[in-house]
């Protein structure tokens, strides 16, 4: 009933464009927003913030970082897993080498370090295409983790090679190390997130976005019709790669604290993201977001459930949860291929509608 | 000889056992990928429930021991026998075909037609499923597999190369039986292909799946045979993994070594798995031997991959793989 | 939202905390890739604790309550577990896994929570007066490497000159752990040192072991966990290698690494930092805890390697705590008592027999500088035809004069990149 267009006009091309096209929506979206940037803040404990506030605001900019790339330039990367580690140890380099350096400006530049590194990972990608592609983004996987475990220059040279973020304080308040407040580190997550999704959404609707979907639609027609496939490619792998190092970088230095490359940035994270982006939903933000709840609550949720409120032992516990997690994806695969997003929209078209479906 | 040179190609023949190896894991992919065109990522698992699956029957576990045990509080582990290797491996062939009926029933049925990366993450949850389904099973503590199989260095090699060029060869056994083993499956499996009703259905579908649904061939029928085929080559992999390493979780990562196999020997041709398999191993092992030590080993991981990736960018589609057409 | 609600329900059952009881939190892996060495040391672990349970009624009058979480040696879920149950009253921590321990090092550091990690984690952290929160007594790795060169040098009548030792180690933090130590003794002893890094998982090590038949080195060292131990085995059985001239180090060296090779494996050696054999405690779990179908788990480790060095884990928890109850008068400890009875605590011999453990580990005590424990370990062999491990030597010191230095260069060095004040 309060869910729809009627009454609601538009008179610019600017409101007619807008993402929120529905006011229900627009205030849903403000809401969410604030209480996120002015009520959880408040009220989160350490548990909540770290472990799962952090991890899920982290792996959403990461699905963002991949559903550019997979979503909307057809372009499936398993090397995820990599470019967050080259994200993390140019940060963990910025880190111990310029001290005075603000964090904003680390995270920024581990960014923009992966992009460059995804670039050259990415030139492949101009002859080789689909799973062959994704077996051959492998090679970056495992050349990167192995790079950093064997140069002792990435680890400063330390006994066991294990890096570890130092204290570091954005206004006067810290946001890395142990004795940073939770809420300051959500905060600090959460400002990259909202303004990398934004970003993210704004490039895609824009002209870059445009070639992007053009080349995954059918790479061959895109090039006929004008669209250059060695910059629209090019520029998918960069921009992915710049969102997925900010999520190394903040995976290590605001989240995890300490970082082993084979640990934490093995083979399961790019699987890990790459499952967020399907389930979430390919070529949506919203389903970045959707995704990466999904898979960093759902096995907290299980575990939960499973050894809180039945009282089974907690590997038993564990083993249900791969087996329940394994059957809701194919579940969720089985009902609707596109992901969370396209059940999301399905959900608001009824809404629309109600109470009067025909 | 000179000895590098000796050490070299003992490097390289032991090289062309480990390819074998990985190609029996990548037989696998390559049989479901060619006749429904899903990229199985449960191969890998495929194989560890396969071999989990043939130790518990060989010794006579009770399945779901823990699972039974912690709901009703009784304390059952084995039925108190042991099951002959030869019986076992049957009665595991038979679980592999009503696995394989299952997954085609339950889940992939329902997914006819949809966009390959769909079908790919639909066996990444089937890998998680069934994971977590064989550790309820079987438990995740580490298992002994002996099914006979020879182990050990192969003295007559040993000997002979010896008395040949004065340094004495290592060969694993295993690795004998393996390769031995590998090739009485490929010829197995390409006579079936090629002379049985049901392998030209599967050769039929493969091609074309519209054509062969029109001339009366039950797309259903094949893929659970295409798919209990991958089963009994997992159980194969299983074995010999298992027997090298013992049957625990890391036979699961196997599937990882077959990766870049399949990249080079194209996701669709049987006898690309195998030059694949080959060439990899022969890499990796002499990248390794030569270049190895001098930037800090451990590179067969990567190296793998990275050789593949170079013989993918002159020719896109894998060594044997098809041709890929475009046209707008 | 409707999620959002249902999963703060399930978090407050979960996080329903009995205050009243001694908190200690287990977090195992009873699954993933090194769940065949997570089951038993967790089950030693909780067996024990369940045993003062239910023949003393707990510590000192006071229960335990045994909290699992399941982290399957995965880093992520290690800190989930960590975050859900400190909340719980927890008093120290023992994650068995060296990953993990780092990321716990901090925050438990600022939570102020006393982390035991025994034998693995951050070997610096031996320091006392860097690490306040964290202890790695009875030993180290780099005792570990110290205590294998020192076996071998008595083998070899003094003198290492010439002879080439062969470092197999798991490509990660914690096989690169003794490779400063070992080549420190290099240079001292004469030896010669190869490193062989095999990658995660170490399933195949077929070019590392052609290499060591090349090269003949006249020991092998491992540092491996997990399936790599296995197939290392394996592969040194195929290659013909001189079983007692192989050496694993205390996580290498469990039932389960040499029984998949079979009477091959005979002779294998491994160091160990508890001795084995039938101890009367072993008895009493049995009785008290697993008819009685407490077991934590099946109950078929009882007696096996990890199973003994959990049980020893827990011993050595159970004895910080009493220590911490008798410093401060009572019996509801909090974490900050625990870490003062931890870093006061004494091991005697009289002790270890009074708990029905005689001789199960050396004798030691830690203070305020030192978290380290004793640094000894001893040497055991699998007899393949008895299926059990020997013991060979009583327990070998560590050369601190080697060791010390390097502690205290890599705590320092920690301590200058966070602003640590020495303590003591």
């Amino acid at each position: 009933m309060f869910y729809r267009e009627a009454g609601d006009f538009k008179t610019s091309y600017a409101a007619d464009s807008q993402t929120f096209p529905i006011a229900f929506d627009r205030w849903r979206y403000y809401f969410v927003i604030a209480a996120g940037f002015g009520l959880l803040p408040f009220i989160i404990n350490d548990y909540w913030s770290n472990a799962i506030l952090l991890p899920f605001l982290i792996y959403a900019i990461a699905a963002i970082g991949l559903n550019i790339l997979v979503g909307y330039c057809g372009q499936v990367s398993l090397g995820t897993g990599g470019f967050m580690a080259v994200g993390a140890y140019t940060s963990y380099k910025l880190m111990t080498a310029f001290p005075w350096l603000d964090m904003v400006s680390i995270t920024i530049l581990s960014g923009v370090m992966t992009a460059i590194v995804g670039v050259a990972f990415g030139l492949p990608s101009l002859r080789i295409k689909g799973f062959y592609l994704a077996v051959a983004t492998l090679a970056a996987q495992f050349f990167l983790i192995w790079l950093f475990n064997r140069v002792p220059w990435f680890f400063n040279y330390s006994a066991s090679g294990q890096i570890s973020a130092p204290e570091r304080s954005l206004f006067g308040q810290a946001v890395t190390g142990p004795a940073a407040d939770p809420s300051a580190k959500y905060l600090f997550c959460l400002v990259f997130a909202f303004a990398l999704a934004w970003l993210a959404r704004n490039l895609t609707r824009g002209s870059v976005g445009r070639q992007w979907m053009a080349i995954r639609d059918m790479d061959i027609a895109a090039e006929i019709i004008g669209v250059n496939p060695l910059r629209a490619k090019l520029s998918a792998f960069a921009v992915s790669s710049f969102y997925v190092g900010i999520a190394g970088a903040l995976f290590f230095t605001v989240y995890l604290g300490a970082a082993e490359p084979g640990t934490a940035f093995g083979i399961q994270k790019s699987f890990l993201v790459l499952f967020m982006v399907i389930i979430g939903g390919l070529g949506s933000i919203f389903g970045s977001f959707a995704g990466a709840a999904f898979m960093v609550l759902l096995p907290v949720l299980l575990t939960n459930v499973l050894t809180g409120a039945f009282g089974w032992d907690s590997a038993l516990a564990r083993h249900f949860e791969f087996v329940i997690v394994g059957g809701l994806i194919m579940f969720f695969l089985i009902v609707e291929p596109h992901g969370l997003a396209r059940l999301w929209a399905l959900a608001k078209e009824k809404l629309r509608l109600w109470p009067f479906p025909h | 000889m000179p000895d590098q040179l000796l050490f070299a190609a003992e490097v390289s023949i032991n090289g062309l056992m480990t390819g074998v190896m990985y190609a029996l894991v990548a037989l696998g992919f390559v049989l479901i990928y060619k006749a429904s065109g899903i990229f199985n990522y449960a191969q890998g698992v495929m194989a560890l429930f396969a071999a989990m699956t043939l130790v518990g029957i060989q010794e006579g576990r009770v399945p779901f021991a823990h699972l039974i045990n912690s709901i009703t509080g009784a304390h059952v582990s084995t039925v108190g026998f042991e099951i002959p290797a030869i019986l076992a491996i049957l009665l595991t062939v038979a679980v592999m075909v009503g696995f394989a009926w299952l997954v085609q029933k339950v889940v992939f049925k329902h997914l006819v037609g949809q966009e390959p990366i769909i079908l790919f993450m639909a066996t990444i949850g089937l890998a998680y499923f069934l994971e977590g389904v064989s550790d309820l099973m079987w438990g995740s503590e580490i298992r002994t597999l002996d099914v006979g199989l020879p182990q050990g260095i192969n003295d007559a090699i040993d000997q002979g190369t010896f008395n040949a060029f004065g340094y004495g060869f290592f060969i694993d056994n295993l690795d004998i039986a393996a390769a031995i083993i590998a090739a009485i499956l490929v010829a197995v499996l390409i006579a079936f292909s090629q002379y049985t009703k049901q392998g030209r259905a599967m050769r039929a579908v493969a091609d074309d799946h519209q054509a062969a649904l029109s001339v009366g061939i039950s797309l259903n029928y094949v893929w659970v045979l295409v798919w209990s085929l991958a089963g009994i080559v997992a159980l194969v992999a299983g074995i010999m993994w298992g027997s090298k390493s013992g049957v625990q979780f890391s036979l699961s990562l196997i599937a990882l070594k077959a990766l870049p196999v399949l990249m080079l020997g194209g996701f669709t041709s049987i006898p690309g798995a195998i030059v694949g398999g080959l060439i990899i191993g022969v890499g990796e092992a002499l990248f390794e031997f030569a270049v190895g030590p001098l930037i800090g080993g451990a590179t067969e991981n990567w190296f793998a991959y990275v050789l593949a990736l170079a013989f993918l960018v002159f020719r896109p589609q894998g060594l044997f793989g098809e041709r890929i057409i475009e046209r707008v | 939202m409707k999620t959002l609600a249902t999963i703060a329900a399930a978090g407050m059952i979960a996080a329903g905390p009995a205050l009243a009881d001694l908190v200690i939190p287990d977090l195992h892996y009873r699954t993933g890739p090194y769940a065949a060495g997570g089951i038993p040391f967790s089950d030693g672990y909780q067996d024990y604790f369940t045993l003062l349970n239910e023949r003393d009624g707990g510590i000192g009058g006071e229960r335990i309550e045994i909290v699992t979480c399941e982290t399957g040696y995965d880093t992520e879920r290690g800190v989930e577990c960590y975050e859900s149950t400190k909340g719980q009253g927890s008093l120290l921590y023992q994650p068995l896994s060296t990953g993990i321990t780092y990321q716990l090092i901090p925050r438990a550091t600022a939570d102020g929570i006393p982390l035991h990690t025994m034998g693995y984690g951050r070997t610096s952290a031996a320091n006392g007066d860097v690490f306040e929160w964290v202890f790695n007594y009875p030993a180290n790795y780099w005792d570990a490497a110290s205590v294998f060169v020192n076996f071998i040098l008595e083998e070899n009548g003094g003198s290492l000159e010439g002879q080439t030792v062969a470092l197999l180690y798991h490509n990660s933090a914690y096989g690169r752990e003794p490779i400063r130590t070992l080549e420190l003794l290099s240079e001292q002893y004469g030896f010669n040192l190869i490193q062989l890094p095999v990658d995660h998982p170490g399933q195949e090590q077929g070019n590392q072991w052609l290499q060591i038949r090349r090269e003949r080195p006249d020991y092998v060292v491992m540092w491996g966990w997990g399936v790599m131990n296995q197939v290392a085995v394996q592969e040194a059985v195929n290659i013909r290698f001189p079983m007692d001239h192989f050496y694993g180090n205390w996580w290498a060296g469990a039932e389960h690494d040499v029984m998949p090779a079979g009477e091959g494996a005979n002779g294998y050696r491994a160091l160990n930092m508890t001795r084995l054999g039938d101890l009367p405690v072993f008895d009493e779990i049995q009785t008290v805890v697993l008819d009685a179908g407490l077991g934590a788990g099946e109950g078929n480790n009882l007696g096996s390697v990890l199973y003994t060095r959990g049980m020893y884990a827990a011993m050595l928890a159970a004895e910080a705590i009493r220590t911490a109850q008798e410093i401060h008068g009572t019996a509801q400890v909090t974490p900050a008592m625990v870490r003062d009875g931890m870093e006061a605590l004494e091991i005697t011999d009289a002790r270890m027999a009074e708990l029905g453990m005689e001789g199960i580990g050396p004798e030691f005590s830690v203070s305020c500088t030192d978290h380290g424990g004793a640094g000894m370990g001893i040497v055991q062999e699998w007899n393949a035809a008895e299926q059990q491990w020997v013991t060979l030597s009583d327990f070998i010191e560590s050369d601190a004069s080697v060791i010390d230095p390097l502690i205290a260069e890599d705590s320092e060095a920690f301590a200058a990149e966070n602003g640590i004040e020495p303590r003591c």
